[in-house]
């Protein structure tokens, strides 16, 4: 690993070129907020910024996305024969991502990417995707990576990340494929001596910035059935209005409908990310629904994220700490609460702690 | 890397209407590659993705038998977008498989067994596949007593009744077919509900007996106590779910129970596994 120093116009110059070869996704003012997309030619990314409205998740896994296309031409010799949609399989640089979303693609790649089915269209996208993340200076009140498995300065799933030194960027340079990047940026004024202790200082600061946690070290023990049947769920789900933000600005929620849209004599089969929040998600044809009542789909979706996802892969809680859900979520229904509340329940005495996060 | 959101190209060979409503009717499909037909192998208890390209995809059993060859089968209720579309397409239609998909119900474990089968319904198409799959001549021998026990409202509403007569003849299975009720003078068979026939008809436990139970819910719960009475373990009683799905490889996230995905952890579970699940199915 190598620390690069980068100065300020080098770095908007440097992604400009990246723009020749690459599709180069980054964060972009967008009104009150900053979105992730992929820059148009001559177009400025902002990089003052706490994190995106949405998460990146999008630019590997488009919200509507077409797998197929057909013909409807009776008289054609491919009526009703699925063909495939071909892609942009041109790189993608993603710039300026936060370190706690690169992470969330390690989480998603166990849905996408198992021993017995690989899904393609997520799966070349990701690996066509290179990450270089910026680091969190100043993270939100509403942030709880450090509890959730990453941080500020976490380099989990990261090609590089990059630091904010003030003046310019301090940059590691953590992969191969990160090193050939940067040589096509121009990024290669190896960094003074003391980088490394300047780049440890700002971690601690970020760090101690991060001013909520949630506790996780209990919810693996925890009997799924007890959790399943806690009484907080009915007021946990009270003020829900089953929206379904949560589940949108989620890096980590990947649930997707599979629809096919006809037009004339041609349709599409596409696939559009879908929520638990919703009724139609669990419905049967029969007209009988698993999940038919709303306090059924906000327990879903917090017992996926904190429990079958902990209990399936042992690899922690399926949440980043990212805390948009925290922040979009209109009645302010908050994951770190729920989180404390699941970890903390003891079924026997039937108190739960209730932290204010 | 394979896709596997990709179907198969078929074509409707055959469609027979099963029941006096009309409201089933049984699909028998030909692969145009006859490649896909070996790359389709399945097992009994598997489903399988039907797409119909401009309407979409649908989740259901595979009726026909792993040594049946040349064709697979399904056996349709018209009930939604898909499956009403479905029925009113003719022989020579294009459409497509996807598959086979989930758990077969467990061969391995029920070899060497006595198996009693219990359905209503229309929740009897992988139980056909797995009866025309048991009595095979090549496989008669590798199971003990099988008995099965099927029911529906009236005659008329029996799946698969010419193969059902043949079965009832044979002496290397016991069939108790039986009906909610009926008018006609001649019915030979059982008149009655499933778990009141199953209480009747099927062995007592003991390790060496394993039943598979698919129907109506209400069957289920009223099959579940009878096999308790007579000492079924939960262990030893295999169930087969449904649960709205997509796209049947465990990623959609639609079917999940708990932390299990019908689609691929499934559709087949015992008892003991179901007990230990949440009840959303």
């Amino acid at each position: 690993m190598k620390i690069v120093q980068i100065d300020k116009n080098q770095w908007t110059s440097g992604i400009e070129k990246l723009n020749e070869g690459h599709r180069v996704f980054a964060p972009v003012k967008n009104k009150l907020f900053h979105d992730f997309k992929a820059l148009e030619k001559d177009e400025k990314p902002d990089f003052d910024f706490k994190n995106t409205r949405l998460s990146p998740k999008s630019i590997v896994y488009p919200q509507s996305e077409i797998l197929f296309r057909f013909s409807l031409d009776q008289k054609s010799d491919e009526y009703r024969i699925l063909k495939e949609n071909e892609k942009d399989q041109t790189p993608r640089a993603i710039i300026g991502i936060r370190p706690c979303d690169a992470y969330s693609f390690q989480l998603v790649k166990r849905n996408f990417d198992t021993p017995e089915y690989q899904d393609p269209y997520w799966l070349k996208a990701y690996q066509n995707s290179i990450f270089i993340a910026m680091a969190c200076n100043e993270p939100c009140s509403t942030c709880f990576c450090t509890s959730a498995g990453t941080g500020p300065f976490d380099e989990k799933g990261l090609d590089a990340l990059v630091v904010d030194a003030g003046d310019h960027y301090l940059a590691k340079v953590l992969t191969e494929k990160a090193e050939k990047l940067f040589e096509a940026a121009g990024w290669t004024s190896a960094a003074e001596k003391g980088a490394q202790s300047r780049i440890e200082e700002l971690q601690s600061t970020a760090e101690s910035r991060i001013s909520t946690e949630i506790g996780t070290d209990k919810l693996k023990n925890q009997k799924m059935l007890d959790l399943y049947e806690a009484p907080f769920w009915e007021e946990i789900a009270f003020s829900c209005i089953n929206c379904g933000t949560c589940t949108y600005v989620c890096p980590t929620c990947w649930c997707f409908d599979i629809q096919d849209e006809t037009s004339g004599k041609s349709g599409v089969r596409i696939r559009n990310w879908d929520s638990c929040m919703y009724p139609l998600f669990s419905l049967h044809a029969s007209g009988h629904n698993p999940r038919g009542s709303k306090v059924d789909r906000v327990r879903q979706r917090f017992m996926h994220k904190l429990k079958y996802y902990v209990d399936k892969y042992d690899k922690g809680i399926q949440c980043v700490g990212c805390g948009r859900c925290v922040q979009m979520c209109p009645v302010n229904i908050d994951i770190r609460r729920v989180c404390n509340m699941m970890n903390s329940y003891d079924p026997e005495s039937c108190v739960c702690e209730v932290t204010s996060a | 890397m394979q896709n596997p959101y990709y179907p198969y190209p078929v074509r409707i060979d055959e469609i027979i209407t099963e029941t006096e409503d009309k409201s089933l009717k049984t699909f028998k499909f030909v692969f145009l590659d006859p490649k896909d037909e070996e790359r389709f192998a399945y097992r009994a208890g598997q489903f399988a993705e039907l797409s119909i390209p401009g309407l979409g995809e649908i989740p259901i059993g595979i009726a026909s038998s792993p040594t049946e060859k040349g064709f697979v089968k399904f056996t349709i209720f018209k009930t939604g977008k898909v499956t009403s579309y479905l029925h009113s397409m003719k022989e020579g239609d294009i459409m497509g498989i996807r598959g086979p998909l989930g758990h077969p119900f467990p061969w391995e474990t029920l070899e060497g067994k006595n198996v009693v089968i219990i359905g209503g319904g229309f929740a009897f198409t992988t139980l056909r596949s797995s009866i025309v799959y048991m009595i095979d001549p090549a496989n008669r021998e590798k199971f003990k007593d099988i008995h099965v026990v099927y029911g529906a409202r009236t005659p008329g509403m029996l799946l698969y009744k010419e193969e059902l007569e043949a079965w009832a003849e044979r002496d290397d299975l016991n069939m108790h077919i039986t009906v909610d009720g009926t008018d006609d003078p001649d019915w030979k068979h059982h008149k009655g509900f499933v778990p009141a026939v199953t209480e009747q008809e099927a062995p007592n436990a003991d390790d060496d007996t394993y039943a598979i139970v698919c129907g109506p819910p209400i069957m289920i719960k009223f099959t579940q106590p009878v096999l308790e009475n007579l000492g079924y373990k939960h262990d030893h009683i295999i169930m087969s779910l449904e649960n709205r799905m997509k796209c049947g490889v465990g990623m959609c996230g639609h079917c999940n129970i708990g932390k299990d995905l019908v689609c691929k952890d499934g559709p087949v579970f015992t008892l003991d596994q179901l007990n230990e699940m949440p009840k959303e199915y």
